[in-house]
């Protein structure tokens, strides 16, 4: 468990970082948290000549209230996220995924945006964001711009991001009056999720009126599961109502596959969740 | 001070584990010590064209580079196995050469083929990247049954089929006819998969040899460091044993892993005197998924035949047990005189026959893991009597009942029980721990919330297992008879210090199992003095005589024996002393509490008064030696026997196939008991083991050999969360043939939890029209049977 050799930066400002990923291209790494990096880089998988550590750059770890939206820096840590009064009452998803995430070490030290950057479709982030509709902050060589949660995770380990760029903030809008729920099927071994499922929706009069539901864990990159927000709506809040609503789940979807956990059986567990997580989301509603 | 026995003494050696001050390998650094890093084939089976060494020789910090031609050219040898299991038709089995760095060919992923050796750790591992290893690939074999098959693979020349050796044992005949005649006979089909053991100290060793001396020092994570070393010299590095030193200090686990010679321990030893500096080498995690021994990996099938009113007419059992690529250290033993000599159970059954196929596969070698070969045994008789209660519509505690041996306790009036492969147990009282365990959870209750439970549409099951097990594998005569290429027996050296205090050295070695606590409980019980006055010493050839060391749950069971046997003569020594002082006679002395008393007065003198004097003899008996010291060897009459009977209460999701253990009772009979804390505590740890392999722990290889799950990422081993409180009690039936009563818990825990627990699973889904599943039952394998059954 030792990484190549590697030179290793410090920038104080993103300005700095941004002109040094620029500097050495391909042969840097940006790290945070080192959650995902260091063990790749332990096992020699990854072997960056340089790393830019950003994690104490002032300012980025900072969640806010910017009118109807929280901004969570992209440095705050899972527990951060987790425990912030803001995210808790505006942007509940991401406090719920964050909770789950690993271990307490772990979730004392990874980031919302190393998270986001290194999209392991099995993180328990991607769902959050995309049934939060919300939006992902970015710098780069060509200054700022905002990425949609549903452009942002393109592929297995791939994201939006031009290189050069850092996440600076994931920006979620507070939508008060819905009820939310993420829940996981987590790996026995990783406890990353083989399924994983976010649900967000609004209720009246027993019926389900509006919803966002989305995946991550089972295909390979997070995804809004659009067919199926379509048949929740209107939906009866009872057990069978929404079995039957959520029957084609991740339906059109290529789901991942290994010894763990089968296509057949990730189709499985996409439907109990999403049902799971509808009911619990209209619960607190 | 007396009666320490049986108290829950808290173990004195947490303290220095938990506040980090363990002295373990890894933690040694020695003057002028350089790091090895191994280089090991990422291909599981090919012959190895070339090795081209030379950038990594030029590398910073390099200090050598090393292949298995230069170990060859200095004379060492393969590893050997420590046991020797001939052919049905006497051929010895085949042992392939095991050269600690591979010569010619890889036979599987993790295999080493070049040490580098390096000023630093991080030296070490850049350089290795520069080595070239010119494979020609061949294909590779990992499935036990596919190897034997035609056209598979062929790992050596001369080893037809890659079967190492072909073993039975039991009255085939006898078997057959009681099957045919069988009213009903239940039939199981199945893989008792790879385990890893998983210990949670990785290995680690350092070579240290002293020009001047021309003596070698090995530190090294065993479980049994004479074994090492008897075999390091005898057979694989032609050394002398007076010059060599192994010391196995705080090891951090072992579960069976520590038990072989590994090559590891060969090129550090060697390469310490070849460079003529000390050499450390620790495994990363990820080597040791790959070059520990693995354990289990049979592919079973069983047949039990019962007549009309339940009772068992025949057991038929035919296995494949994978060796791995080469024969580890005790590999041919754990599915053979482990494994096929328990297929008696506790069930008076009275025609058992079994048949095994030990198979050269392009894997990790495999080797014993907790338990080793008694799990595989009490898995196949605890699956078949759930099954065939379910089958004939009876109670599963019931079939069994039907079909315990009955109660007996070893003496002249209730002798030992002769099962029909080759064991007499010495004691048990099987019916008793069943009783106990159906009592511990309400069974009648029980049965009756699961009825209802099926009702609202949840799925709970019951599974029992009432095991039994063979410990403390004796004795030496009976063994070598078998194969062992080694006694089974153990030593103790007990040294009163001339203040009182005692230095006890023995053979037996801990590794998480608690000796510094339970040792001391016993000799202060027995000498009466504070355990405080005690300190075990362990795991160093140059201090212990000798050893066989620590596995098959034999510490207590014959290490604590022989410690017995040194106090048993310090307290006869000293009583002469004691007499002499006191002026009477030895045999009007009575000793307690730590002091000699003539009886009938109160005349007497304690044991520190005694000690001093056996060092200082001024005034002292005629012709008695100095000196109050004794080391003993005890070689058992017999293995033990500790049994027992466990039940699991499981809930299964059937949506996702979510195992949920609700429930976990487990009644034990491992004879009289020293410390009930660490007692319960090896049961904790052994219930939770076998847990891991009923749910969660298995080794995937592909067809091309590859270990596909080779981390703690993707080898799921059971935590915390996913156990529930265990309930646990005992009863105890005293092994009649040693002083101490004692029969071993190590093991018991792993070997009778796997099965109860795939019961209760089988037992939630029967209604659902499920009959089998494959460990560990994961949540897709129980979704599937599930659905499979329902298309049904």
């Amino acid at each position: 468990m030792i990484p190549s050799s590697f030179e290793y930066h410090r920038p104080t400002s993103l300005d700095e970082a941004v002109s040094l990923l620029q500097e050495y291209g391909d042969d840097a790494s940006l790290i945070a948290g080192g959650h995902s990096l260091l063990p790749a880089m332990k096992l020699r998988l990854s072997a960056p000549e340089h790393l830019v550590d950003i994690a104490r750059i002032d300012g980025l770890r900072q969640i806010r209230n910017d009118g109807d939206d929280v901004v969570i820096g992209a440095g705050a840590t899972h527990h951060d996220v987790e425990s912030s009064d803001l995210v808790v009452q505006g942007a509940p998803l991401l406090a719920q995924s964050a909770s789950v995430i690993g271990d307490v070490q772990v979730r004392n030290a990874g980031t919302v945006g190393g998270s986001l950057a290194h999209a392991d479709p099995a993180a328990d982030y991607p769902a959050a964001v995309l049934a939060s509709d919300g939006t992902v902050e970015v710098l780069g060589p060509n200054g700022t711009r905002s990425i949609a949660a549903a452009d942002f995770f393109v592929e297995l380990f791939a994201t939006a991001l031009e290189p050069g760029e850092i996440i600076t903030a994931v920006r979620i809008p507070i939508a008060s009056g819905t009820g939310t729920a993420y829940l996981k099927f987590p790996h026995p071994a990783s406890r990353f999720a083989v399924c994983g499922c976010a649900a967000a929706v609004t209720v009246s009069g027993g019926k389900c009126d509006s919803a966002r539901i989305a995946f991550n864990g089972i295909a390979s990159a997070a995804f809004r599961d659009t067919g199926v927000e379509s048949a929740v709506a209107g939906a009866s809040l009872d057990e069978d109502s929404v079995r039957a609503a959520v029957a084609g789940a991740a339906a059109g979807q290529e789901l991942l596959e290994d010894s763990f956990a089968g296509e057949d059986f990730r189709r499985q567990l996409a439907r109990v969740y999403a049902r799971r997580a509808v009911l619990a989301a209209a619960a607190n509603a | 001070m007396t009666n320490l026995i049986g108290q829950s003494v808290k173990r004195v050696e947490d303290k220095r584990f938990l506040t980090g001050k363990g002295r373990y390998v890894d933690d040694m650094v020695l003057p002028n010590m350089t790091w090895a890093h191994i280089v090991r084939s990422d291909v599981a089976h090919a012959v190895i064209k070339g090795v081209d060494i030379d950038a990594a020789s030029q590398a910073l910090g390099v200090v050598a580079v090393f292949t298995g031609a230069d170990m060859q050219a200095d004379g060492m040898n393969g590893l050997p196995a420590g046991w020797q299991v001939d052919f049905k038709n006497g051929d010895t089995m085949k042992e392939p050469p095991h050269p600690s760095l591979a010569v010619g060919k890889v036979r599987y992923v993790g295999e080493a083929v070049a040490v580098i050796v390096a000023e630093t750790h991080e030296q070490a591992v850049d350089a290795s990247e520069l080595v070239e290893i010119d494979y020609e690939e061949l294909p590779a074999v990992a499935d036990v049954v596919k190897a034997t098959q035609e056209g598979a693979a062929q790992l050596f020349d001369d080893v037809p089929n890659n079967i190492a050796f072909d073993w039975e044992l039991g009255d085939k005949a006898a078997a057959d006819a009681g099957i045919d005649a069988a009213d009903h006979v239940t039939t199981i089909e199945f893989r008792n998969q790879r385990l890893i053991c998983n210990a949670i100290e990785p290995r680690a060793a350092i070579g240290d040899y002293d020009e001047s001396r021309e003596h070698y020092t090995l530190y090294t994570t065993s479980q049994n460091p004479h074994v090492v070393r008897l075999l390091m010299c005898a057979f694989v590095m032609g050394i002398p044993e007076h010059k060599v030193r192994i010391v196995s200090p705080d090891v951090g686990g072992g579960f069976g892993s520590k038990i072989p010679n590994y090559a590891e321990e060969i090129i550090v030893t060697w390469a310490s005197k070849r460079v003529g500096r000390p050499v450390k080498w620790t495994a990363q995690r990820s080597e040791s998924f790959l070059s520990d021994t693995h354990g289990r990996d049979h592919a079973t099938k069983a047949e039990m035949g019962f007549d009309k009113d339940g009772k068992i007419t025949a057991l038929r059992v035919k296995t494949h047990a994978s060796m791995g690529a080469y024969l580890s250290t005790f590999a041919p033993c754990v599915p053979t005189y482990l494994h096929g000599t328990l297929m008696q159970g506790v069930y008076s059954s009275p025609a058992v026959h079994v048949d095994v196929t030990a198979v050269f596969t392009s894997t990790v070698p495999v080797d014993a893991l907790r338990g080793a070969g008694r799990p595989e045994a009490t898995y196949v008789l605890e699956r078949l009597l759930d099954q065939a209660a379910h089958e004939l519509g009876q109670d599963p505690a019931e079939l069994r009942r039907k079909n315990l041996i009955p109660p007996f306790d070893g003496s002249d009036a209730e002798p030992g029980f002769e099962t029909k492969v080759a064991l007499v147990y010495d004691s048990g009282n099987y019916e008793g721990v069943l009783d106990k365990a159906l009592e511990m959870v309400d069974y009648a209750a029980l049965r009756k919330q699961q009825e209802e439970a099926r009702g609202e549409g949840r799925y709970i099951g019951i599974g029992l297992s009432t095991y039994i097990e063979a410990c403390g594998i004796a004795p030496s005569a009976v063994v070598g008879a078998l194969g062992a290429r080694a006694g089974l027996y153990e030593s103790a050296n007990v040294r009163v210090q001339p203040t009182g205090k005692v230095t006890v050295f023995v053979g037996s070695h801990s590794h998480g199992q608690g000796h510094d606590t339970t040792f001391a409980q016993l000799v202060g019980d027995q000498l009466g003095i504070p355990m405080d006055d005690i300190e075990i010493v362990h795991g160093d050839t140059d201090q212990v005589p000798f050893g066989m060391g620590t596995y098959g749950s034999r510490s207590l069971a014959v290490g604590g024996v022989a410690i017995t046997k040194s106090v048993e003569k310090i307290k006869e020594k000293g009583a002469l002393i004691a007499a002499h002082l006191l002026e009477a006679s030895a045999d009007d002395l009575d000793y307690a509490d730590g002091q000699w008393t003539v009886k009938g007065t109160d005349k007497s003198i304690g044991f520190g008064d005694v000690a001093l004097t056996a060092y200082v003899p001024h005034n002292y008996p005629e012709g008695l030696e100095p000196g109050l010291e004794f080391s003993s060897f005890y070689d058992p009459a017999n293995f033990t026997f500790p049994f027992g009977a466990h039940i699991a209460v499981v809930e299964v999701d059937t949506e996702t196939g979510v195992v949920k253990l609700v429930r976990y009772a487990a009644c034990d009979d491992v004879g009289n008991v020293v410390n009930p804390m660490i007692v319960d505590g090896q049961v904790h740890g052994g219930v939770t083991h076998g847990i891991g392999q009923a749910l969660l722990e298995g080794a995937i290889y592909d067809d091309d050999g590859q270990l596909t799950n080779g981390s703690f990422m993707d080898y799921a081993m059971p935590r915390a969360d996913d156990l529930p409180r265990f309930e646990t009690s005992r009863t105890v039936t005293p092994c009649p043939h040693n002083v101490l009563g004692v029969k071993g818990a190590g093991e018991t825990g792993t070997i009778g939890s796997t099965p109860a627990v795939v019961n209760a699973v089988i037992d939630a889904l029967w209604p659902l029209g499920v009959r089998h599943l494959e460990m560990p039952l994961t949540p897709q394998r129980v979704w599937q049977a599930i659905q499979s059954a329902n298309g049904k």
